[in-house]
């Protein structure tokens, strides 16, 4: 029984009612971000909210804040960076026992800065670390948190709008959280693009310091064991992406996909299916449940297009789809598309694209 | 020791159609599942079961008919099922189904003893929030590892717990102490089949199953839908693109032809792609 499931028409009943925040909420203000520091590196995913953090503070004419916490020392470039990328304000928690993300000192840290400075709104990315302090977060303050939005919006009464796919993506839901402040969201990677970076901007800084003695904390990191480099899937923020669907139709055609990613120095992913029959790891699972992509060129050879492939790709610039059936639903939102099969073009497109990339002393004589 | 999963009974949402007039899920028929992240955790409880002795017990919170997704958990080992299931429970989000669920892990406290470990799935494939864990574990009081990908020891006398969880760039290797709340990942392991023993027991086994008021919820104002902080104002299917993908023609063609054709019509649409191409395939050589 998640949110999603809520029967229709208590939920339209409710909705009609006219809401009138209790007074001691009216000092909820400003939007903030939480600033994924980890390892001396922010996640992209915080200047992607911060993007759409800025366009709510200035519906609302609010301030936008980031809240970077992080150990002694180690915040000085995200800081710069969190103004650069929008915040008019940030929220500066500096802390050994905040060197490494541990659910127990993050969520004390943010519900402090939380009940001390009031923001309306609150946004998270739905990583790991974003989805493990959320819920710790909205339970202690016992407020609503809407997960893995696609769209964040304000209404005309200024309340938040946040809208995600419900049940697997074939609808979407907007979802509000009245009467309990601050309104919680969180959102994937690459959901949203990312802002304009403003070098020299600045703003002001509010430290604030909590009291989180190591004793004080079980939970303790022994060891990171960081991902090798090679091998290592990153598909999210890849320029560009070549999957492959059933209809690619054995394990072994799907090699003609790889060969393809290979000439375009591309990652390789593919449709759900393919990940529970084995071809390809979940890593490489685009979807809905899987990665959202926003590649400048999606090339998707024997995937249908249903809707839960599609919320994850429809942020790329350029889709070009390859499917025998001309009725397929990918070619509602592809860009360009070819009704042949892939086991033809996809080897014929490697070699075309590998003549045309060819540096021109490379290229045989005949050309 | 003793152990709790939380499993969800889910409509098996690959076979979820679309009503395409009315727009709202038919569910009428579709064939339900446990929810399949949940499987991870509880095959991973049944191992520490296994090793250390003791007993699983599995509670959800839902229908009458999720009884079924509990027996099926004692057909895979589980030794024990609760189900607790009430109108009052309708219409909860994360925070309202937190509640209800925190108050019957203390209710199966009082009866077959203190969890060592909580475990739920990462998430669940119709509510999809990954929340619901971590919201049961700060209600309870308990420490919290989610995306464990594995559970390198559990102590018992010294209370100890370490685990290796997924985290960006790399694994982090935790100490935490028990009792504490524990989502797996998905792939960590495959859930065994299950003994033909264990499916006799499930099949005559009693499901325990309570109401709100059998339960001691404390208050069900903060239950279902009336404890729902967040509302759903509006449920649509995605708007359709203005217009449908540019054909390249293909009759009477070659696929050589085809993709030249393609790869033309790719860089006039994205011309800073070529150069980027171009100037990094140079590097190769
Ligand atoms: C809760 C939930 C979450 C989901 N999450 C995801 C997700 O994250 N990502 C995802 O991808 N799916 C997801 N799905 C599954 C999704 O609904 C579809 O089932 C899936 O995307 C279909 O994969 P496909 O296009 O590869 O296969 P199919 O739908 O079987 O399509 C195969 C296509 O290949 C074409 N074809 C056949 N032969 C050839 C050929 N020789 N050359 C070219 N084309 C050919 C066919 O015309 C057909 O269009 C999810 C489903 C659910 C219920
Ligand atoms: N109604 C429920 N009953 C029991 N466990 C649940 C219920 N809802 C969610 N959970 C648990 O919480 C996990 C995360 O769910 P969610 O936050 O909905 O993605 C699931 O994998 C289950 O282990």
């Amino acid at each position: 029984m998640s949110d999603t499931a809520k029967p229709k028409p208590a939920a339209a009943s409710r909705a009609n009612t006219k809401k009138e925040l209790p007074e001691h909420l009216k000092a909820y203000k400003h939007v903030w971000v939480m600033v994924e520091l980890e390892r001396g590196v922010v996640h992209p995913v915080s200047w992607e909210l911060m993007g759409e953090g800025r366009k709510l503070a200035d519906q609302l004419k609010v301030d936008l804040a980031a809240v970077v916490l992080g150990p002694p020392g180690g915040t000085e470039a995200a800081v710069t960076d969190a103004f650069g990328y929008g915040a008019d304000v940030c929220y500066l928690v500096e802390n050994n026992s905040l060197a490494d993300y541990r659910n127990e000192p993050y969520t004390a840290a943010m519900t402090e800065l939380v009940n001390t400075y009031k923001p309306e709104i609150l946004l998270l990315g739905a990583t790991n670390l974003g989805r493990d302090l959320a819920g710790s977060v909205a339970t202690t303050l016992l407020t609503g948190l809407t997960a893995d939005c696609t769209e964040l919006a304000v209404d005309a009464e200024g309340s938040l709008a946040a809208t995600r796919p419900t049940f697997g993506g074939s609808l979407l839901c907007t979802i509000f959280t009245l009467n309990y402040r601050p309104q919680m969201a969180t959102m994937r990677p690459r959901v949203a693009p990312m802002p304009l970076y403003r070098a020299g901007r600045s703003g002001r800084i509010q430290r604030h310091e909590v009291s989180l003695p190591e004793e004080s904390i079980v939970t303790k990191l022994i060891d990171f064991l960081p991902d090798g480099t090679t091998g290592k899937a990153n598909l999210p923020y890849a320029d560009i992406v070549v999957s492959g669907g059933l209809g690619m139709q054995t394990a072994e055609n799907y090699q003609l996909v790889r060969d393809l990613a290979a000439v375009l120095g591309a990652e390789w992913g593919g449709s759900r299916p393919l990940v529970q029959k084995g071809w390809i790891t979940s890593d490489r699972q685009i979807g809905q449940t899987g990665k959202t992509i926003r590649p400048r060129l999606y090339i998707a050879a024997g995937i249908s297009g249903a809707i839960q492939h599609r919320v994850g790709v429809e942020g790329a610039d350029l889709i070009v789809a390859i499917n025998t059936d001309k009725n397929a639903p990918i070619f509602d939102f592809a860009h360009v598309g070819i009704v042949a099969d892939a086991m033809k073009v996809l080897p014929a497109l490697t070699e075309a694209f590998r003549k045309r990339l060819a540096p021109a002393a490379m290229r045989p004589a005949a050309e | 020791m003793h152990i709790v999963v939380c499993i969800k009974q889910v409509p098996d949402s690959a076979q979820i159609r679309v009503h395409p007039v009315t727009n709202t899920i038919m569910r009428q028929g579709v064939p339900t599942i446990i929810n399949p992240y949940d499987l991870f955790s509880l095959e991973e409880a049944l191992r520490l079961r296994d090793r250390n002795g003791g007993e699983v017990t599995c509670v959800t919170m839902g229908p009458p008919m999720a009884e079924s997704a509990l027996r099926k958990c004692m057909t895979y080992g589980a030794d024990r099922a609760v189900l607790l299931t009430d109108r009052f429970f309708a219409g909860a989000d994360t925070l309202a189904t937190t509640y209800a669920l925190a108050h019957l892990v203390t209710k199966v406290t009082e009866h077959w003893g203190a969890p060592d470990i909580v475990f739920c799935g990462k998430q669940t494939i119709d509510g999809d929030t990954a929340q619901v864990g971590p919201g049961i574990a700060k209600r309870l009081g308990l420490l919290q590892l989610t995306y464990v990908q594995k559970i390198e020891h559990c102590d018992l006398a010294a209370r100890e717990i370490v685990v290796h969880r997924r985290a960006e760039g790399g694994i982090q290797v935790l100490k935490a102490k028990l009792p504490c709340l524990v989502t797996m990942l998905e792939g960590t392991n495959d859930m065994r089949r299950g003994t033909m023993e264990d499916a006799f027991r499930a099949a005559r086994a009693e499901i325990v199953t309570w109401s709100a008021a059998q339960a001691q919820i404390p208050d069900l104002a903060f239950c279902g839908l009336k404890g729902s902080p967040t509302i759903v104002k509006k449920v649509f299917a995605p708007p359709p693109r203005a217009e449908k993908a540019f054909q390249i023609g293909v009759e009477g063609k070659t696929a050589g032809d085809i993709s030249e054709t393609l790869v033309a019509e790719i860089f006039k649409r994205q011309p800073g792609l070529e150069q980027d191409l171009t100037k990094s395939a140079g590097a190769d050589f």
